[in-house]
């Protein structure tokens, strides 16, 4: 593929910034409106999958990225598990315990452990919808080859 | 103080599953080793909660959002005798399935991604067993169940990917069922909790809101399950997956997130009633027969291994609907109780002779080169172990003495003439001699038939990781026949039956009331 019109082109790099960071809002106020890590997640996701539709397989390289992404995915995953495991050595000793503190309800930086737990399983989200397209994607380029 | 080792059995096999991935992308010889290490620890836990947590059963609250008067609110784990000894089936069983693999899966490509979903199974299944939330049973079914998918066609050669195939297409029917059932119960029950919905059901419901649910459960877990008129993904999927992942299925998956359910909710959260105890029993029964004689023309051995799991699963689902039966009519409960003793002790059985079927199979295909019982004979002389094993194996599944299939059949047999069901009992004896006589024929025809041509190349015996986990496997099925003894029955079996038997224990230990 190699990609489509400059016009999308451009239409694309001017847009994909502005929902790379609604999805970021979406993911870091996941504890006080609707959404969060998963609806966010999936909106970083679109904005890299926009710039790859529009810019074509071959401005990026594919293989190299899912190896990224897939990387990533395993990660944001483990750091979430670790968050659980931390309840058990801080605070009350629970696995999935909220031991940080609470704050105002409202304000951004409140409710504990849970924003931490949104921005991890937003990239954990966000990576591996990505690692599914590229998936695809490349599957597709070696059955045309 | 709530158990910390309970929720940890699920969170370090998914940290393995991950650490796996990340690790092993670097080095390449290291996920072996991890995943063993992570089953390891794994099974040390179960053991040590099996023996360890005795008669005080624990419940762990996730996050620590204790019950408010009496209604659960949080997510529940619950370790009992029951899921105690499920729990050790699955990381003893994958403790030797991984140690078989460190030498089986070296001729595959891509290692790290076998461990990593090996671990992510196993996480699932500890999930199934140890969740007291319906919902969460559901959700840790889907893990085991999709990295199973992808462990069956871990060949990618078209046999595999057919049946991978199959097996997907019948799993998501079951996982919709299941996931349908949750809904109708959390719109009737306002609740997703085991315990809960069994209090909320037992102040009244509509009779035939009930028994759609229970069709549907059981629908659905029969298929995961395999029971009979839902095994048509069974033999393709165990068959075609890499050995050590047969062993795994066979022996262990369909028992965590199938006959474990089935019997976790038709005997904790629903009230048992004749109708469906009868509709369990015969559903045990018809499997038991069909399932034998469907494998007596087999002639690829892991098909035909695959369709004795059908049948010997058809015992233990047979023996836990006697067992209901009699609860159902209030009467002689100390019968119903051998049955379902009987049953849960056919089940760990199972998974030690029919794991180590699996891994004979495997052991001979690496071997050999085939898996067609008309193109082997006189292995037995150039793998003595392996048929050594396979003997033992053989005995323990056709019900000889003193192999642990002999004791787990004779308690079935006997609870079911006890309880008057003698032609079950005739049917179980039957079956059995039938599995004896389709064992000899793989005896015959594997490892003392002669020297056959078709097998030009040298066979040799398998390397030694493979026949440590064969003899350990050997060994197990020697003594998993002690469980017959009164003093160490009532220590493993009786809390397992206990908790199925008591309809006040288990809800009484979740509301803590």
């Amino acid at each position: 593929m190699n990609g489509m019109t400059v016009i999308v082109k451009k239409t694309t790099q001017l847009i994909a910034g502005i929902i790379f960071l609604y999805g970021i809002y979406i993911i870091l106020h996941g504890h006080l409106t609707p959404g969060g890590g998963f609806a966010g997640g999936v909106i970083l996701a679109g904005a890299f999958i926009l710039l790859i539709l529009a810019f074509g397989s071959d401005f990026l390289h594919l293989v190299r990225e899912e190896r990224g992404s897939t990387l990533y995915e395993n990660l944001a995953i483990l750091i979430v598990l670790f968050l659980a495991l931390s309840g058990l050595v801080a605070g009350a000793g629970i696995f999935f315990d909220n031991w940080l503190p609470h704050g105002t309800p409202g304000e951004l930086v409140s409710a504990g452990l849970l924003p931490l737990y949104n921005i991890f399983v937003g990239i954990e989200v966000a990576a591996s919808i990505l690692t599914i397209f590229l998936a695809l994607v490349i599957f597709k380029e070696e059955v045309l080859k | 103080m709530m158990n910390p080792l309970i929720p940890l059995l699920v969170a370090i096999p998914l940290a393995g599953a991950f650490l796996t991935i990340i690790i092993g992308r670097f080095i390449t010889a290291i996920p072996r080793y991890m995943a063993l290490a992570t089953l390891l620890i794994t099974a040390f836990i179960s053991f040590w909660l099996l023996i360890a947590g005795g008669d005080d059963r624990s419940v762990y609250i996730m996050g620590g959002w204790e019950p408010v008067n009496g209604v659960a609110i949080g997510i529940h784990l619950v370790h009992d005798g029951f899921s105690a000894l499920v729990l050790c089936i699955i990381s003893f069983i994958g403790l030797l399935s991984v140690l078989y693999s460190v030498s089986y899966i070296a001729r595959y490509t891509s290692e790290n991604y076998f461990y990593a979903l090996f671990c992510l199974m196993i996480a699932g299944m500890n999930g199934v067993v140890l969740s007291g939330d319906i919902f969460n049973i559901f959700v840790f079914l889907e893990i085991s169940a999709i990295s199973s998918y992808a462990l069956v066609a871990f060949g990618v050669e078209k046999n595999e990917l057919e049946a991978t195939l199959k097996y997907q297409v019948l799993g998501a029917v079951a996982s919709f069922m299941v996931l349908f059932a949750i809904g109708f119960i959390y719109w009737g029950a306002k609740t997703l909790n085991i315990a809960d919905i069994r209090t909320v059901f037992s102040q009244g419901h509509e009779k035939g809101y009930y028994l759609l649910v229970q069709i549907l459960l059981l629908t659905g877990f029969g298929l995961k399950a395999a029971i009979i008129p839902f095994h048509a993904w069974l033999p393709d999927a165990h068959s075609s997956a890499p050995s050590p992942i047969s062993a795994m299925l066979s022996g262990v998956l369909i028992k965590a997130v199938g006959i474990y359910v089935i019997i976790r909710l038709f005997f904790n959260m629903f009230e048992i009633t004749e109708a469906m105890a009868v509709l369990i029993t015969t559903l045990g029964a018809l499997s038991m027969a069909v399932g034998v004689l469907l494998a007596i023309g087999q002639w690829d051995i892991k098909r035909l291994l695959a369709y004795h799991s059908i049948s010997q699963m058809g015992y233990v689902v047979m023996s836990a609907g006697i067992g209901m039966m009699l609860l159902a009519r209030g009467i002689r409960p100390e019968v119903a109780a051998l049955a379902i003793t009987g049953g849960i002790f056919h089940m760990v059985n199972h998974a030690a002779f029919k794991g180590l079927l699996f891994l004979n199979a495997g052991a001979i295909e690496y071997s050999a080169g085939t898996r067609d019982l008309h193109e082997m004979g006189g292995l037995g002389k150039s793998m003595p172990v392996t048929s050594a094993t396979s003997l033992a194996a053989s005995l323990s599944i056709s019900g000889i003495p003193p192999f642990n299939g002999f004791f787990s059949k004779l308690i079935i047999i006997v609870a079911a003439v006890m309880g008057r069901f003698y032609l079950l009992a005739a049917l179980a004896a039957v079956v059995s001699i039938i599995t004896l006589a389709s064992f000899m024929k793989f005896q015959r025809y594997a490892f003392h038939n002669g020297e056959q041509v078709k097998i030009r190349k040298e066979i040799r015996e398998v390397p030694v990781p493979m026949l440590l986990s064969m003899i350990t496997l050997a060994v197990v099925c020697l003594l998993l026949s002690l469980l017959a003894l009164p003093g160490i029955r009532d220590a493993v079996l009786t809390p397992a039956t206990d908790i199925l038997i008591d309809q006040m224990k288990y809800s009484s230990q979740i509301t803590g009331m």
